[in-house]
């Protein structure tokens, strides 16, 4: 039973994890091209969510309890790349009129314009879907894919982890392999070489921009159907430990925010089952501060040449 | 004419203390609610000093000043009232308050300063989140949700030619308004003299250039720590007065994010580093919340027709947006602040801007 349960509350780390993953290499990557922390970053997937909200009835998607048929899986594709576009874009907007201009200030003023932007987005939230919680139909059902009374393991957790892991292995892929990362990890290290080698500095940064927001879309679309409530004050609390998540793996590094992620799931789900859940956010940033405190750096922080 | 309008401006403080000294003999609202408003906001002008020690002075970004701010109120609280044996005199609990919270603010500075910039924002807002998460769940210490009540009023058992001392507070709220001035005057003439002062100049040469400083022999640990300790100090001395004032904790979630946030934009609105500046910037944040939303609601309220009550027209459901327009605006047009700090603004006006 002791080792059941063990199991399963690491299962439930592992899905959490993957959702604070992708927020978290929304902050990182920004962290990596401008060293400011993108404060703003868990107000726009409140945004998403509010977006794939909107979406449900418009791709057909409705609240279910059987297995989810294929038209349900094409309909979640469809609003993850909707979502991650609308994010992605709106992002990028806010890239171009808040923090271009504020490249060359001191290191406060993009910090606090993003704390301006976050709250600019909080009340377009409340706006757009008032100020209580709203109820995200369930689409995919909480049911448990394994039999018997054992381990758990639902379809939304499956859904979880169908949607993120893609996206951050491609993330971590697109970024080491490619051009287009190459020319962003450039960005990243020195944006004056970067731009004397031909990089075109404030593309990569809007590129950066748009997958930051794309992930983030697509997180909110997991956030929303995983927890199936969302808010106009969401995005303060998935903001928080997305943030404590890439601080801890090291602020700038890609795997850091990956490794990040799924450290503070695990924290959060082993604190929530042996703790009580009131506990939990004191658990999980007690563990930030002892961790930092031992290693500045972050988890792996260290590696310089890995920065984006 | 000229004359007296520099000596004014050079003196601003004392005319400005004069002025508030007084102006509870003439307007009267400052015996009622007005005045618990202007009480409150000499409170967050003193935060917002401590605050300022830290972003201002020192240059390290902090986002969990409420949670110094929350220690102090509730150490005082937890030494003061009926439910625990302790109940000292307000003043000498309001003491050991402020020594216990700088002494928090000394614990968390030490393992943390080695981190950069905003790894160390993002530890003091974590730690403001535990503060809180804390205060709300140790619920035999700190009365959970409900918080402590009640806190009795500064000199109480006093005895002063006759009359109770904690009585004449409980009774004309001008005592409050009158020891929260008192306290905010003591901490700007404190902070004037730290500016000029070994270790305010320190802080200033640490803010601008670390390696620099530690090669001319100034300890940046020590400096950095003593900026942790300071700020922590004057939060929990408004930390005190706040309970006094409002004779109880009020619930944890009056010392949360949303209340550090608040405090910072007020610094960076008005003037990093910036006395003068720190203080307009609380009472345009304060004044913008309690005064001129309302104001400008009821209006709008009377040219649209009392019929029209949609919600998206009231200037309050804006409030957010408003505010967030407000930092982005000033951090792209006047990112030294209002009243900048001649210092700080020459030091960012080196660096392209």
């Amino acid at each position: 039973m002791s080792a059941l349960f063990l199991l399963q509350q690491c299962l439930i780390g592992l899905t959490n994890g993957g959702l604070i993953a992708l927020v978290a290499l929304g902050y990182t990557m920004v962290y990596g091209v401008l060293r400011f922390i993108n404060f703003a970053h868990g107000d726009l997937i409140m945004l998403g969510a509010c977006a794939a909200l909107g979406l449900v009835a418009p791709l057909g998607l409705a609240a279910t309890g059987g297995p989810p048929s294929l038209a349900t899986w094409l309909g979640i594709v469809a609003m993850v790349l909707l979502c991650g576009l609308f994010c992605g874009g709106l992002n990028v907007a806010v890239d171009r009129f808040v923090y271009r201009p504020l490249r060359e200030a001191p290191a406060l003023a993009p910090l606090v314009s993003a704390i301006g932007v976050s709250f600019i987005f909080m009340n377009i939230g409340l706006a757009w879907i008032g100020p209580a919680d709203r109820g995200f139909p369930q689409v995919v059902p909480a049911a448990s894919l394994l039999p018997g009374n054992g381990v758990q393991f639902g379809w939304k957790d499956l859904l979880v982890l169908v949607v993120a892991m893609p996206l951050i292995v491609g993330t971590m892929l697109l970024m080491r392999t490619t051009r287009l990362g190459k020319a962003v990890r450039a960005v990243a290290q020195d944006r004056t070489a970067a731009a004397l080698m031909g990089i075109d500095v404030d593309r990569m940064v809007a590129t950066t921009f748009f997958l930051a927001g794309f992930l983030g879309g697509a997180a909110s679309v997991i956030a929303g159907l995983y927890t199936n409530t969302i808010s106009y004050q969401m995005g303060f609390q998935n903001g928080l430990y997305a943030m404590t998540a890439a601080v801890l793996g090291g602020l700038g590094s890609i795997r850091g925010a990956v490794a990040g992620g799924f450290v503070v799931g695990l924290v959060r789900a082993l604190s929530t089952a042996y703790a009580g859940e009131r506990w939990t956010g004191a658990i999980v940033f007690a563990v930030l501060i002892v961790v930092l405190a031992f290693r500045p750096e972050g988890l792996l922080g260290h590696r310089v040449k890995e920065k984006v | 004419m000229a004359a007296a309008w520099k000596w004014i401006s050079q003196r601003w403080e004392v005319v400005a203390l004069a002025l508030l000294a007084v102006a509870p003999l003439f307007v009267p609202a400052l015996g009622g609610a007005l005045g618990g408003q202007v009480t409150t906001l000499f409170i967050y002008c003193i935060l917002a000093l401590g605050l300022n020690v830290m972003v201002g002075y020192t240059g390290l970004l902090h986002l969990g000043i409420a949670a110094f701010f929350g220690i102090g109120a509730y150490v005082v609280a937890i030494l003061t009232v009926p439910l625990f044996p302790f109940q000292i005199g307000w003043l000498a609990a309001a003491a050991v308050s402020i020594a216990v919270t700088a002494g928090v603010g000394f614990a968390l500075g030490g393992p943390v300063l080695k981190l950069r910039g905003d790894a160390l924002a993002i530890v003091t807002l974590a730690f403001g989140e535990v503060v809180k998460v804390t205060l709300r769940n140790l619920e035999q210490v700190t009365g959970g949700m409900k918080g402590l009540n009640p806190v009795p009023p500064p000199g109480a058992g006093v005895t002063v030619a006759g009359t109770d001392l904690g009585l004449a507070f409980a009774v004309d709220p001008r005592w409050f308004y009158y020891l929260a001035l008192a306290a905010l005057a003591g901490v700007v003439w404190a902070m004037r003299r730290l500016e000029n002062s070994r270790l305010g100049r320190a802080w200033a040469a640490v803010r601008e250039d670390e390696p620099a400083a530690a090669a001319l022999g100034i300890s940046a640990t020590q400096v950095k720590l003593s900026a942790f300790a300071m700020s922590a100090a004057v939060a929990a001395l408004a930390g005190c007065l706040y309970a006094a004032t409002l004779s109880t904790t009020a619930d944890p979630n009056a010392y949360d994010f949303n209340r550090s946030i608040l405090v910072l934009c007020a610094v960076i609105l008005g003037g990093l580093g910036s006395i003068p500046g720190t203080l307009l910037g609380v009472a345009i944040l304060v004044g913008f919340d309690t005064v001129l939303i309302p104001a400008a609601d009821s209006l709008i309220q009377q040219l649209s027709g009392a019929a029209d009550r949609s919600s998206l027209l009231s200037l309050a459901s804006w409030r957010l947006a408003i505010f967030g327009l407000a930092l982005v605006l000033v951090m792209r047009y006047r990112p030294a602040g209002l009243i900048p700090s001649r210092r700080l603004a020459a030091e960012w006006g080196r660096g392209g801007r």
